[in-house]
């Protein structure tokens, strides 16, 4: 029997395909495999067996590797792969906390989501050592959680993140009652990107597929999320260094961009556009006309203040060289998304895992060059805000050719495939967010496994504020601006 | 008497509209329309009616730092020329008096941080108390020269530069000026030293110090930082106000003044980023070397050809 089944993204897969092993012989698989964990889950297999689904992506070649490890019931430990493939870190330490098999000789096993009262805190000593404890409620309008700097005089030598106040059962209630609106709700800042990949994973599993249209629709709603997003993280960035122009143009600029979603949708950050289906709203031609002018003033504004704000000294000396993450530390630990992009790993599901629209379109990838620094975080959200707006132009002429099609294909109510798994990817503004959603011979769902990229980049936060400042923390923090209930789920 | 109460009113209430003014000036640039510039004045009268709340980990010296930080800037504007061009006390070591009466309110706020045990506040004291011991030589480097200049012992020395070094004097005033309107940046905790608009205790220096502060005491901290910054602004008054003026004049120069002073402060806060905190030490130098250029020139023009 084959060590590892190999599918694409968005496909059905017959949980009998899936390979089963032993424990230590999946993780011979996993080293001698080499590629990139984005799942790795345990559920619960009934009379107390637990069954461990590991989920690869490979993302040179468009594959995702899949196999299964299962655990009997005095099975409560085995030797962690952390310390052969750091990556799996912090999904180990997950598979730990949900289902108590703890992996043996892990580096660093603490709790991710679960006993904030006695988090095991690393410690620092000597005469100059301080601690700082920030959180977990903080001063400006933002989620719970808590950092503690073991800092030396004003340089920081370590920080620990300790979270899961926002930890809300996301898992067990998408399984008992998923819907969009659930979905949408999970992280509000990544709402059509969440919405799409759970309706990815619903239609693969009831087995049809929504219109052209609507795919565009959804393809254009999810780059105008984006680029709403990477401008207010410009307007933030510039406002936490108080270069105030910076701050006052992009967060204007951002909600010059917000309001034209409203126009589309009647939400401003795009809730009820997607669904199960198809999407609930049609992009009208006057709307899309108008904007396409307001994008033209975007794309004019974001620019002229970009370059003013990377022309300025003051503002140069507080982005460059602070809060770097190397590429190594970056592939090491596995950041995903944004984070891994600006240390120069290019990692992005939209051209790794592609459609049929980006060939259609004509989009293709331009690496970033970046050294991990706050710098390169500003500019390539600078990037990608550009990138979304020729995406956006794109998409929006072709959807003149699909003007008669329904934007909503009848569908829904098919009954899911019964014994079957699907891993749905889709990059969110933040990287890539995988739904992982299984169902049993009653064809109801079993398990709904999520993964934010939050998961895998706090811990690269953590590395980026070391031997910095800790007054550049609130800096660092803003240039990867994750997401706490992405994570706590 | 008309003048003590002239210049009483203005030494209580321009700091307010002082920062208001700055803050409508950031607005300007923000393309804003920004609050009424009385908008400060309002939330001293708003906060002042508040009753406050104190941490039980504090002990009495929390309680009476708000008390010396109002009376040390109030008791250090008597040596200082105000409106009408002349100091209520004029003693020949007055620049003493009023540097360390100043320096008193700031030890008590630093100690009232340090009380409270928190270690946001105990950061801020210690970086309030690294960026003051920078720029006290440098004030006193400058006061010196100057008095060595005009052989008068008081800050009225500050108004005879031009009258007595001519073509120096211009050149002096404007490094003085210069060394000033740093040294307003540095104590008013204003950018690029410090960022009074922030919510992030991390990065804060004057600010956190006062985190525990609420309701009237934290009114009368923000009042006796605003009177902080109008003296300094006094001083740059002083010095590019002509004497002799009629006191009506002079008034109103010194009031243009301190509104130049504010709509400067508030362009130098549009217009750049903060500097990083380990290398505020180096802009505050800047202070101290300038004020070596105007000792040097004061060492030329007396003994100089």
């Amino acid at each position: 029997m084959a060590k590892w089944i190999k599918v694409k993204n968005n496909t059905k897969i017959n949980l009998s395909d899936i390979p089963g092993m032993r424990i230590d012989e999946l993780r011979e698989q996993i080293i001698e495999l080499g590629k990139r964990p984005i799942g790795f889950f345990g559920k619960d297999w009934g009379f107390g067996y637990v069954r461990l689904f590991v989920v690869l992506a490979d993302d040179a070649n468009c594959d995702l590797y899949i196999s299964s490890a299962i655990f009997a019931p005095n099975d409560k430990s085995y030797e962690s792969i952390t310390q052969y493939v750091p990556s799996f870190h912090i999904f180990e330490r997950e598979f730990y906390e949900q289902f108590g098999i703890e992996p043996l000789h892990h580096p660093w096993l603490k709790p991710v989501r679960q006993n904030q009262d006695k988090y095991p805190f690393f410690e620092m000593e000597g005469e100059e050592v301080h601690q700082v404890a920030v959180g977990p409620i903080h001063a400006g309008v933002i989620e719970p959680g808590h950092f503690r700097f073991m800092c030396n005089g004003e340089t920081v030598y370590h920080l620990e993140i300790m979270l899961g106040y926002q930890h809300r059962g996301v898992e067990d209630m998408m399984m008992k009652n998923p819907s969009n609106q659930l979905a949408e709700s999970i992280n509000g800042d990544s709402a059509i990107a969440y919405s799409i990949a759970y309706s990815q994973a619903i239609e693969t599993l009831k087995g049809f597929e929504i219109s052209n249209k609507a795919q565009l629709i959804r393809k254009a709603a999810l780059e105008m999320e984006r680029m709403a997003i990477q401008i207010g993280d410009m307007g933030a960035i510039a406002g936490d260094i108080a270069y105030l122009m910076g701050a006052a143009v992009f967060g204007a600029t951002r909600t010059l961009v917000i309001n034209t979603m409203l126009e589309f949708s009647g939400s401003r950050f795009g809730r009820g556009l997607v669904t199960v289906g198809g999407v609930n709203y049609d992009f009208k031609e006057e709307t899309i006309q108008k904007a396409l002018e307001t994008f033209d003033k975007v794309g004019k504004d974001v620019d002229r203040m970009a370059k003013t704000m990377l022309k300025n000294s003051t503002v140069m000396s507080r982005l460059e060289k602070t809060g770097t993450v190397s590429m190594e530390k970056a592939r090491d630990i596995g950041l995903v998304g944004m984070a891994a992009k600006a240390s120069g790993v290019e990692l992005d599901t939209r051209f790794d895992f592609p459609d049929k629209w980006m060939s259609e379109l004509g989009i293709t990838r331009k690496p970033f060059k970046g050294s991990g620094d706050v710098n390169s975080r500003f500019k390539l959200r600078y990037k990608e805000v550009k990138e979304s707006l020729s995406m956006i132009k794109k998409i929006f002429n072709k959807l003149k050719d699909y003007k008669d099609e329904p934007i909503i294909v009848d569908g829904v109510n098919n009954n899911y495939a019964s014994d079957a798994m699907v891993v749905s990817l889709s990059e969110g503004w933040r990287g890539e967010i995988v739904h992982i959603v299984m169902t049993d011979i009653n064809r109801k769902i079993s398990r709904y496994k999520i993964k934010d990229p939050s998961f895998n980049n706090w811990y690269g936060l953590a590395l980026a504020v070391r031997n910095n400042g800790v007054s550049d923390f609130p800096l660092c923090n803003k240039s990867f601006n994750l997401s706490y209930s992405g994570n706590d789920l | 008497m008309i003048m003590t109460i002239v210049n009483l009113i203005i030494l209580l209430f321009v700091p307010f509209l002082m920062l208001g003014l700055i803050k409508k000036t950031k607005s300007f640039w923000a393309g804003r329309k920004g609050p009424s510039i009385f908008q400060p004045l309002y939330d001293f009268i708003r906060l002042i009616k508040k009753d406050f709340v104190i941490s039980k980990t504090t002990s009495v010296v929390f309680n009476i730092a708000p008390v010396f930080a109002i009376s040390t800037v109030l008791f250090a504007a008597m040596f200082v020329p105000l409106a009408t061009g002349s100091a209520i006390i004029s003693i020949p070591v007055g620049v003493i008096v009023f540097s360390y009466t100043l320096g008193l309110g700031k030890f008590m706020s630093i100690v009232a941080a340090m009380d409270t045990g928190s270690s946001f506040e105990g950061m801020g004291a210690s970086r309030e108390a690294c960026f003051t011991s920078i720029v006290e030589p440098a004030f006193f480097i400058l006061i010196a020269s100057v008095m060595l200049l005009t052989g008068n012992y008081t800050f009225d020395s500050l108004s005879h530069i031009i009258s007595n070094a001519g073509s120096y004097g211009i050149l002096i005033t404007i490094f003085a000026v210069v060394v000033l309107f740093i040294m307003i940046l540095t104590e008013g905790s204003r950018v690029p030293v410090d960022d009074p608009a922030t919510h992030l205790e991390l990065t804060m220096i004057h600010e956190v110090m006062i985190l525990d502060n609420s309701g009237s005491d934290l009114a009368i901290y923000s009042w006796a930082n605003g009177i902080k910054m109008l003296l300094i602004s006094s001083l740059i008054a002083c010095m590019v106000i002509p004497h002799h003026l009629p006191v009506l004049m002079h008034v109103l120069c010194y009031l243009s003044v301190l509104g130049i002073v504010s709509i400067a402060i508030g362009t130098v806060e549009s217009g750049m980023a903060r500097i990083r905190m380990s290398h505020v030490f180096e802009f505050i130098f800047v202070m101290s070397s300038l004020a070596l250029v105007v000792l040097s020139l004061v060492m030329a023009r007396m003994f100089g050809g």
